[in-house]
């Protein structure tokens, strides 16, 4: 209660040059956030270098919730990646692993079709492609998993479900911010 | 500077500090395994060999596949994706990669075994490029761990013919 009572006597006290300076500092902060986001893009080579996974395609290995981090290499794709990738009508990238590849001979850049399944789907991805669609190509793609931490993204999960959650800690996070003394 | 704010949040980040550096540590500890893992496949018969109406051939066989991979897991594994892929080269494709079965091995003690299947997965060619052509069995595995870095890795099995008429 102590807690609730100082944040509403601070914004009581608040000066435009304190709010200012709080503002930058928010500022700055998301700047920085940006930063290392546009960075880590860099250096992995991968439009998204974590993902986090949302369905239970992929079980047991991956949970929904589960975070991904991603590479792309100019290392040619092979059977048994798991690669992320987007399908033409589909904003949501999907991460399943390669099952088949065909590589072509001597082309350059490298013409290779890929077909992809989930570990626990029965079927292949064909039914996911775009209609008329057999196979993935290399522009299809957008990195291959390295590596993985478990639970970490349920958050994104939970947010994505219930807006609402969004909103208050956005909102909460700003007050923090503003009404904190230093 | 000693509200019960500024305390839970020093809190919460130390807490989170030291559970990312463990995370860290338990994938490094995964690179002092040396796992030596061993398999054998064998191709017991040709089901049946043909070219389906759209031009590209199809075959299915039976095929023993005996495998050790218990020295791939360490206390950070949570499990092994292990498949076979039919491996060959033909005039059009520098590189043809089939899988033709895949399994999960969840624990260490699943993780030597033998079966006897037909292929799982539909063995096709882009074309009709599969008579008496060499091919090679290779058996990947993919070691998941329970958190940080995965490990691939594969056989090599060379040696496998498919006939030279259809059947």
């Amino acid at each position: 209660m102590g807690f609730i009572g100082d944040s509403i006597d601070s914004l009581k006290s608040i000066n435009v040059r304190q709010a200012l300076e709080q503002a930058i500092t928010l500022g700055m902060i998301v700047s920085s956030a940006l930063i290392i986001w546009k960075l880590l893009m860099c250096v992995t080579g991968s439009e998204s270098p974590v993902v986090v996974v949302l369905s239970e395609s992929m079980e047991p290995a991956f949970q929904r919730g589960d975070i991904l981090f991603l590479r792309m290499g100019e290392d040619p794709i092979r059977a048994g990646e798991i690669v992320v990738f987007n399908i033409d009508r589909r904003e949501i990238p999907i991460v399943h692993r390669v099952i088949k590849v065909h590589e072509r001979n001597n082309t350059n850049p490298i013409d290779i079709d890929v077909l992809t399944k989930g570990d626990n789907n029965d079927k292949d991805d064909r039914i996911l492609y775009a209609p008329g669609q057999q196979w993935l190509n290399r522009q299809h793609i957008m990195g291959r998993a390295v590596g993985f931490l478990p639970y970490v993204g349920y958050v994104t999960i939970i947010m994505t479900d219930i807006p609402i959650i969004k909103y208050v800690l956005i909102g909460a996070l700003g007050l923090l911010a503003i009404t904190s003394k230093d | 500077m000693h509200s019960f704010g500024y305390r839970a949040n020093a809190l919460l980040t130390f807490a989170i500090t030291i559970l990312a550096v463990m995370c860290a540590i338990a994938s490094f500890s995964d690179n002092f395994n040396s796992p030596s893992p061993t398999s054998q496949v064998q191709v017991l018969n040709i089901n049946w060999f043909r070219n389906k109406p759209d031009g590209d051939d199809e075959v299915s066989m039976t095929m023993n596949i005996s495998a050790d991979l218990q020295s791939l897991f360490t206390w950070n594994t949570k499990q092994v994706f292990v498949f076979l892929a039919a491996e060959y080269k033909t005039r059009k494709n520098s590189l043809n990669q089939v899988s033709l079965w895949d399994g999960i091995i969840p624990a260490k003690e699943h993780a030597k075994f033998y079966i006897h299947t037909t292929n799982k997965y539909r063995f096709v060619d882009q074309g009709s490029n599969l008579r008496e052509r060499d091919f090679n069995m290779t058996l990947h595995w993919h070691v998941m761990p329970k958190t940080g870095k995965m490990f691939a890795d594969k056989i090599v099995m060379t040696g496998f013919r498919l006939p030279q008429a259809y059947r």
